[in-house]
């Protein structure tokens, strides 16, 4: 009899969580996180790939892939700031000026991206997915930490393959993570990221607190952006802005830069170096 | 023939793999155009074409004062050589220049300094700001036409006693120049221009300008992975040159 009873009576915590059984089945359940790609027949990929790739050092490289961009975020007392331009370029050639970099992949998860845009959306789409399994799996969202690791995870698997990944990963919680395509996963209060990473730090840093008020801090994420468009040749187009709360993400608008600058320039009287008269 | 039959099966991997970085430029490359065939002779010939330094030059102007700031290391490699480097030189009673750039080639200060110092001049007043500019230009400008080129960047900053007006020039090593409110060089350019694009105004007093210097060796410390050893700080003003001390020592709070 007790025997029977203890075949169907559990002690009463361990439906949290799960068992050592339940766990093994969700390991297998999960498909691997590396997908298979076929790569090219030679020996290094990724040094094959950098010299197909690099226009800097050779200008007349055959692939050109698009990238050079500034993102950033930063945590503040109201939550996180999250702000990118639009340009996408490939060598010289401005491939676009309306690129979506911040990527939505729940209503409160955002990821902003940097580096060859195609490895960045695939990716980010693909974290998306397994942020979702991991909702239907478990019966609650993911934790950022978590989908950072997936992320860092993944892209770490990659690593020496030569994809062009850069990109980082905030938000709720309040938790921001850098992530990049070498497997680096940081975590921290504020990341440029991007060609134009130099010049946000510069405004950003100055009058970066954590105390910020949720008006001053939207306005110091735009005009850092408006810095790095204004100061990188690989950055431009348009500001995109978005707060993070706890309720989920705000979109602050896609905003032109041109008349922002303009605006700035004549009614604050900043970036005096370029004129504004005709001489 | 045996190399005939052995390549019918194909190249293998490693030597695909080889054979790509073969075709980079650097083995054998037709140069299509001459200013990509410049752009390779530069980057042979001059170190800084493709290197960024990471000394710090940095010029501010206001109302009535020129700063120039310059940091204090001299590196030779991995080593810092020297903490209080000096990499300023008056010129004359109104003009400062400061200079980065490949060793030894700095010697162009001590070249041009004479020149323009108001006792081997003709004319009675010292030259302005705007002549010494247009004399150490030309001077770079045939320099990098010859044998021997000058690898330097340069700052100008002078006060013009005729028009009472501060001025700063920012000069390459590939002798262009351009009068600007504010200037760097090097790394600097890259963390302080924003800066200073967002902060700096013209009609600002020389309190102000420290204040705004002060914010960009700040994020310099915050930011630039070597250590520069701070920065010697001198201002230009109608009553002429002087050094300002300038205390670096407190740690800079990082976000």
């Amino acid at each position: 009899m007790d025997t029977l009873v203890a075949q169907y009576s559990r002690p009463s915590g361990e439906q949290e969580g799960y068992s050592q059984d339940e766990q093994q089945e969700l390991l297998q359940l999960t498909p691997p996180l590396s997908l298979k790609f076929a790569l090219p027949p030679i020996a290094q990929p990724s040094s094959w790939l950098r010299a197909m790739t690099d226009d800097y050092s050779n200008p007349n490289c055959p692939i050109k892939i698009a990238h050079g961009t500034t993102t950033l975020a930063f945590r503040f007392q109201g939550g996180i700031i999250v702000a990118t331009d639009s340009r996408a370029t490939a060598g010289n050639w401005i491939a676009s000026q309306t690129v979506k970099k911040v990527i939505e992949i729940n209503n409160c998860l955002l990821g902003t991206m940097a580096g060859g845009a195609a490895d960045c959306q695939y990716w980010l789409a693909y974290l998306g997915m397994q942020c979702r399994l991991h909702e239907l799996r478990h019966k609650r969202r993911i934790s950022v930490a978590a989908a950072s690791k997936i992320l860092a995870n993944l892209v770490y698997s990659y690593k020496g393959m030569g994809n062009n990944v850069r990109r980082r990963n905030p938000q709720e919680g309040p938790a921001l993570y850098y992530i990049d395509s070498d497997g680096t996963r940081l975590s921290g209060n504020l990341f440029c990221v991007g060609s134009g990473q130099t010049f946000a730090y510069g405004v950003l840093d100055a009058q970066y607190s954590y105390d910020l008020s949720e008006e001053d801090a939207l306005d110091l994420g735009r005009r850092s952006i408006l810095a790095a468009t204004h100061r990188d040749a690989y950055s431009g187009g348009y500001i995109n802005l978005y707060h993070v709360k706890e309720s989920g993400w705000v979109k602050h608008g896609f905003s032109d830069t041109n008349p922002i600058f303009w605006k700035t320039k004549l009614e604050k009287g900043e970036f005096s170096n370029v004129t504004s008269e005709l001489e | 023939m045996i190399l005939k039959n052995f390549q019918a099966h194909g190249p293998s991997p490693a030597q695909a793999d080889r054979r790509a970085l073969r075709q980079l430029p650097s083995a054998s490359t037709s140069y299509q155009t001459t200013t990509q065939l410049h752009h390779r002779i530069y980057s042979l010939v001059h170190p800084i074409y493709t290197h960024q330094t990471a000394e710090v030059l940095l010029g501010i102007t206001g109302k009535d004062f020129t700063i120039i700031a310059a940091s204090k290391a001299a590196m030779r490699g991995a080593t810092i050589l020297k903490a209080t480097d000096d990499k300023t030189r008056e010129l004359n009673q109104h003009n400062l220049m400061a200079f980065s750039g490949e060793a030894g080639d700095t010697s162009i200060s001590q070249n041009t300094s004479k020149p323009t110092s108001a006792s081997t001049q003709c004319a009675t007043r010292p030259p302005s700001p705007a002549a010494v500019s247009s004399f150490v230009r030309s001077e770079l400008s045939r320099a990098l036409r010859s044998r021997r080129p000058y690898t330097v960047n340069l700052l100008l900053g002078g006060y013009d006693t005729i028009t009472d007006t501060p001025a700063l020039y920012w000069i390459d090593y590939l002798a262009a120049l351009a009068k600007v409110p504010y200037a760097a060089h090097g790394y600097a350019q890259y963390y302080c221009l924003s800066i200073l694009d967002k902060h700096h105004h013209p009609d600002i007093g020389f309190e102000r300008g420290m204040e705004l210097l002060r914010m960009c060796t700040d994020e310099l410390k915050r930011r630039l992975p070597v250590d520069f050893k701070g920065v010697t700080v001198k201002v230009v003003t109608k009553e002429g040159i002087r050094e300002v001390e300038y205390v670096d020592d407190k740690p800079v709070k990082s976000a």
